[in-house]
């Protein structure tokens, strides 16, 4: 809603008060001024001046060499492009020396070798939105009434010299889409008082209800309809103030009559409808839903067609308005229009939404239909219009008015003491205090003892419960006359769950091992939801998705992940390693909410190992990133629980990856992506791994118990084996560890051979085995008892062979 | 014999001092003290002696040897030193050099700023609650008193799956779970993190997913002075100390009373700056006192019980915090953005 700060004066009582002190004010006491705007800004020397000679100019053919008159007698030339200059026209004349909106300074010129002395403005010029100018001086220059004095400040005759507020309003503040309710709330705030228009009509003896009969069909959407019948109005442009006031607002000014019944919108915020009664092609007004399929081609000559959902005005056969939203073009006032027929409604906001969203149609009367006009303000917004009518189109009002009336207005009233008011806004105001803020805001209180019974107007639909009086009361009171205090009550300690202090450790470690925190999308498309998924599902999809990229719900991480290193590796950056932990969605029954798993996942890409100036210099391979896996599997005591398997999956390396087992779980995987995919994406080699982090979370680990420090020493035995290729080290520390018993105490790889001095098929691979007894110094028979078996095992289970 | 051990003592000395390394000085020791050394000589003759003389004799040879002793000990000492020396500037290096890096990661910007908010929270007792992405209708709008053709809904578009489910359009059906949860006992002292999503095209202002944290308290006594109270520690926490909150009455369907929250800018201290558009105020969140509806809705007697709910999203607070000038940075993931938030204040 945008406020004219001269019209606002009407009603209240600013003196001593800026606009900008006046915006500060209603923003802290509820609705946020969006911006104050001086409708005048940066223009100087523009005055009215008179077109007293007009010839071509010799050498241009789109140009006139006007003589103008700025009132003191002589005769400035200027010359002037605009195809509608002509003698005898009031103009706005930009003066030598003047300055027009973006600091455009006026001087003296020469066109093709005449001398000009000033310009001759549009409205455009003047600093008008194109949109907003009246159409007949939409391509040239603005022609002033003949009555304009002369030599005066064009700007103060257009009636700029004003500032416009731009309210912000909530969904809840419908009162104040009207000049009226802005009164109220300012007056308030003010603590002033309001004054309203007495609309006065004089009427002629004929009457309405000579003319015209209303029936409505459809009671529910339409509880009230007024009509009334103006005869001998006079089309013509409204008065300059009035059009300013509209201009302002943000409407097109148009001709007396829609402009008075666009000024009654924005003054009572009651939408009005003027037909002309000779085209209406009856003497009838029939409301209804529309018939299935049945047409209108509504003011802005498009043809639309209808519902039985949507509500219209007929003429008792076909549309000749789409209810509440706009007229139809059948019944449009013109400049031919002489007898009017006025309407003045109650529609239901749900019905009015439903027209306006099927037709895509918001229109200013459309907006506040949606958001609930008074209802007690149909009546004397009809009045009021009728009285301009008379006024400033010359017209005849008929005696009353045809109505057709089922509207139960009851306004609410709602009982609250003071100690709900004080409890609520933690405050320690009396009843006379609350009730003086609730009465500046002319609501009618009875006060018995604590307690206020409110009667709320009709105009405050928005206010319907207590809390909504305690809110009325503490904004008023001033929020920053609050104090600052603290919850009391039991004291709670304040923690993470298990689970969330456990993902905070994972982030941690992941961190300190070189891998940054991605976040990215979960919506992606339905192509890239089959690819890396743990378990396979039918993608979710988004109803009315905004583009095929985020049209489906995620089932992996990955894929999302190597676009992060797609994008990085194109920007010649060599090295990319992230996680992330997410959700992914996994459908279930229709109309059931998806299984939302939380996983964690990484990819990593390009050199890992790097220290240029000491020459070193390493890719990422595929124990890199098993190593971040393993030592996050022991920073969580999950890795004895621990086992891989040999993997084939799409979009990995069928001979570089492997399923990650928790126990018998399988818990997710860890690979290389297939080179195909790689060369696809214009990557490296490319490693990932995605796990369910809710397994790994919520995993039993073994509790933390303190083991003695050795005091005896261990012995080492370290043997190279020589194996089938396809038997895996896991397997052959399974073995080693089953054999060695308690006293092995610890296995690890410390050779790999698998070149052209082996036999075909086969390769070496050296373990070191540590022996210990906590509670004493082995001796050599000991342990040459246990590794015997160790490699017995190891011949029998593995067909392993020790090399020579 | 006396003279024959001085001048040996003499030559030895010299022979020590231009020893020029250990070997060399090995070479002395050994030549004049070793058994076949001519001091050892020298001392043979002693039998030839008197007896008076003898004596004198032989603590003079101890005097000579314990001189060249000296003296090879000391030049050891020298030469040892000399050598550390010339090691040391051997193996001399450039530090200015740089270091072998250590490669570490860091948390994305937005979980860094959750981590902080929930750090704060649960510091006053709150504790962490989180819930699905993806919602019942009921959950996200009506238990939070947004019925169906609710004009609000219009607020927050949102990306429907079937007509009763959708991606939560933000963390309040969390705060609902939770109230349901609680079976209308308080206290409910929450803070809820979480992906949310509207219908927005990205640019650099908006984003189809963003963060929200939302908190939530309910007890018997919740005053709108103890919201005012909250958020004036939270905005001092999170934005400095000096920063002053300024609460503006505002409409959201789930509380009543609402407001947003404004602090003072940080960027001009209130002076006016392009940052908070010259009024000194920056607006950081929406606040209120939950809606009688909403409580109702859940479980809890609005009579007996009161409570404040807040909501920000997280992307502002890391853009205002850390002046990020484009909302889609926080998604595209580039390096040279994730990078640098590896520091801790
Ligand atoms: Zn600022």
């Amino acid at each position: 809603m945008y406020v004219s700060y001269k019209w606002l004066q009407e009603y209240v009582d600013l003196s001593g008060i800026t606009p900008e002190e006046l915006a500060e004010k209603i923003t802290k006491s509820g609705i946020e001024v969006e911006g104050v705007e001086t409708l005048d800004e940066g223009i100087k020397g523009v005055v009215v001046g008179y077109v007293s000679e007009k010839e071509k100019h010799p050498s241009a053919d789109k140009l006139n060499i006007c003589q103008v008159d700025l009132g003191d007698g002589e005769l400035v030339q200027i010359i002037c492009g605009a195809p509608n200059v002509d003698k005898g026209q009031k103009v706005a004349v930009a003066t030598v020396g003047a300055v027009l909106p973006g600091n455009f300074k006026i001087k003296k010129a020469k066109l093709r070798g005449e001398a000009s002395n000033g310009m001759i403005c549009s409205l455009q010029e003047l600093g008008f939105e194109s949109k907003l100018v009246a159409k007949e001086y939409s391509e040239g220059i603005y022609v002033f009434p003949a009555d304009t004095e002369l030599g005066t400040n064009a700007l103060e005759q257009l009636h700029r010299d004003d500032q416009v507020l731009e309210l912000g309003l909530t969904p809840n503040r419908a009162d104040c889409q009207s000049m009226l309710g802005v009164a109220y709330e300012v007056a308030a705030i003010l603590g002033k008082d309001v004054k309203l228009p007495q609309p006065k009509v004089e009427t002629v003896s004929e009457r309405a209800a000579d003319y015209i009969t209303v029936k409505v069909e459809a009671a529910d959407d339409n509880p009230l309809y007024v009509a009334k019948v103006i005869k001998n109005v006079k089309i013509a442009p409204s008065p300059l103030w009035l059009q300013a006031r509209l201009t302002a607002a943000g409407i097109r000014p148009h001709n007396n009559v829609v402009d008075i019944t666009n000024y009654i919108l924005l003054e009572y915020g009651q939408p009005l409808h003027a037909f002309d009664y000779d085209r209406l092609g009856s003497k009838e007004i029939l409301v209804r839903r529309a018939n299935q399929g049945e047409k209108i081609t509504t003011l802005d000559d498009a043809e639309r067609e209808l519902t039985t959902d949507h509500l219209v005005i007929t003429n008792g056969e076909v549309p000749v308005a789409l209810a509440g939203v706009m007229g139809g073009a059948n019944s449009e006032v013109g400049n031919e229009t002489t007898t009017v027929l006025l309407e003045s409604a109650y529609f239901t906001g749900g019905a009015i939404r439903k027209s306006s969203k099927d037709h895509g149609l918001r229109s200013e009367a459309s907006a506040r239909y949606e958001k609930g006009v008074d209802p007690q303000r149909i009546r004397p917004a009809a009045e009021r219009a009728a009285q301009l009518l008379t006024q400033y189109a010359g017209g005849e009002v008929l005696e009353g008015s045809v109505e057709v009336d089922t509207l139960k207005v009851e306004p609410a009233v709602i009982s609250i003491t003071i100690d709900k008011i004080n409890r609520v806004l933690g405050t320690t105001l009396s009843v006379s205090e609350a009730n003086n803020i609730l009465e500046r805001l002319q609501f009618t209180t009875v006060v018995e003892e604590n307690e206020m019974t409110v009667t709320v107007p009709t105009r405050r639909g928005d206010i319907t419960i207590e809390e909504d009086l305690v809110e009325e009361v503490g904004r008023l009171y001033g929020y920053d006359n609050l104090t600052s205090t603290l919850p009391g009550g039991t004291a709670s300690a304040g923690s993470l769950t298990p689970y969330q202090k456990k993902r905070r450790i994972v982030r941690q470690y992941l961190e300190g091992a070189g891998l940054y925190q991605a976040i990215t999308y979960s919506l992606t498309s339905a192509e890239k939801a089959q690819n890396y998924c743990l378990e396979v599902r039918e993608p979710i999809k988004l109803a009315m998705p905004m583009s095929e990229e985020r049209s489906v719900l995620r089932l992996s991480l990955i894929p999302h992940l190597l676009e992060v290193l797609k994008y990085n590796s194109a920007r010649q950056i060599d090295a990319t390693a992230v996680y992330e932990t997410g959700s992914v969605f996994l459908s279930t029954a229709k109309n059931e909410l998806p299984e939302e798993k939380e996983h964690l996942a990484a990819a990593i890409t390009g050199l890992w190992e790097l220290h240029q100036w000491q020459g070193e210099k390493k890719p990422v391979d595929f124990f890199v990133l098993k190593g971040i896996l393993e030592g996050l599997f022991s920073k969580l005591g999950l890795l004895e629980q621990i086992t891989f398997a040999k993997l084939e999956k799409d979009g990995l390396h069928p001979g570089r990856s492997a399923e990650v087992f928790l126990n018998e779980t399988s818990i997710g995987f860890i690979g290389q992506v297939h080179p195909n995919v790689e060369k696809e994406l214009d990557l490296k080699e490319t490693y990932v791994f995605e796990l369910s982090l809710e397994k790994l979370l919520h995993a039993e680990m073994n509790p933390l118990r303190y083991e003695a420090i050795p005091r005896y020493p261990s012995i080492t035995r370290d043997i190279a084996l020589v194996v089938d290729q396809t038997t895996t080290a896991q397997a052959l520390s399974t073995v080693i560890r089953e054999a060695g018993g308690k006293l092995l105490k610890d296995v690890h790889v410390f050779d790999l051979y698998e070149g052209d001095r082996m036999e075909e098929g086969k390769k070496s691979i050296a373990y070191s085995l540590k022996y210990f007894d906590p509670e004493r110094t082995l001796t050599d028979e000991e342990v040459v008892k246990t590794h015997d078996k160790v490699l017995k095992a190891l011949e029998e289970k593995a067909g392993a062979v020790l090399r020579g | 014999m006396q003279e024959r051990l001085k001048e040996l003592q003499g030559e030895a000395l010299e022979k020590v001092s231009a020893a020029m390394d250990l070997k060399e000085l090995n070479d002395i020791r050994v030549a004049y003290l070793g058994k076949k050394g001519p001091i050892t000589e020298v001392l043979k003759g002693m039998g030839k002696l008197s007896a008076e003389e003898r004596p004198k004799m032989g603590a003079l040879a101890n005097e000579v040897r314990d001189q060249i002793t000296q003296g090879i000990t000391a030049k050891q000492v020298q030469l040892e030193e000399a050598q550390i020396q010339a090691k040391l500037a051997a193996e001399t290096i450039d530090v200015t050099l740089p270091g072998r890096p250590v490669h570490t990661g860091n948390h994305h910007s937005l979980t860094r700023v959750v981590e902080e908010i929930e750090d704060l929270f649960i510091g006053m007792g709150y504790t962490v609650a989180e819930g699905p992405e993806v919602e019942k209708d009921y959950y996200n709008f009506e238990a939070l008193n947004l019925p169906k053709g609710h004009p609000a809904r219009d607020m927050q578009d949102s990306f429907y799956i079937t007509e009763d489910i959708l991606l939560r359009t933000h963390t309040s059906p969390v705060q609902a779970r939770t109230m349901e949860k609680h079976e209308g006992k308080g206290p409910v002292k929450i803070i809820c993190p979480g992906k949310v999503f509207r219908r927005d095209n990205d640019d650099a202002t908006h984003s189809h997913q963003f963060m929200q944290i939302e908190g939530l308290v309910i007890d018997e006594n919740i005053r709108m002075t103890d919201l005012k109270g909250t958020l004036e520690v939270f905005a001092k926490k999170m934005f400095g100390e000096e920063r002053e909150i300024r609460l503006r009455p505002s409409f959201f369907p789930f509380t009543e009373p609402s407001v947003e929250m404004d602090i003072s800018c940080m960027i001009c201290s209130g002076e006016g700056c392009n940052v908070c558009k010259k009024t000194g105020w920056i607006e950081i969140l929406g606040a209120g006192m939950v809606h009688p509806n909403v409580l109702e809705m859940a479980g809890f007697d609005s009579k007996k019980y009161t409570g404040f709910a807040f909501g920000m999203g997280a992307e502002r607070i890391a853009m205002l915090k850390y002046g990020v000038d484009d909302i889609r940075h926080f998604y595209t993931n580039d390096s040279r953005f994730l990078k640098q938030f590896s520091i801790h204040e």
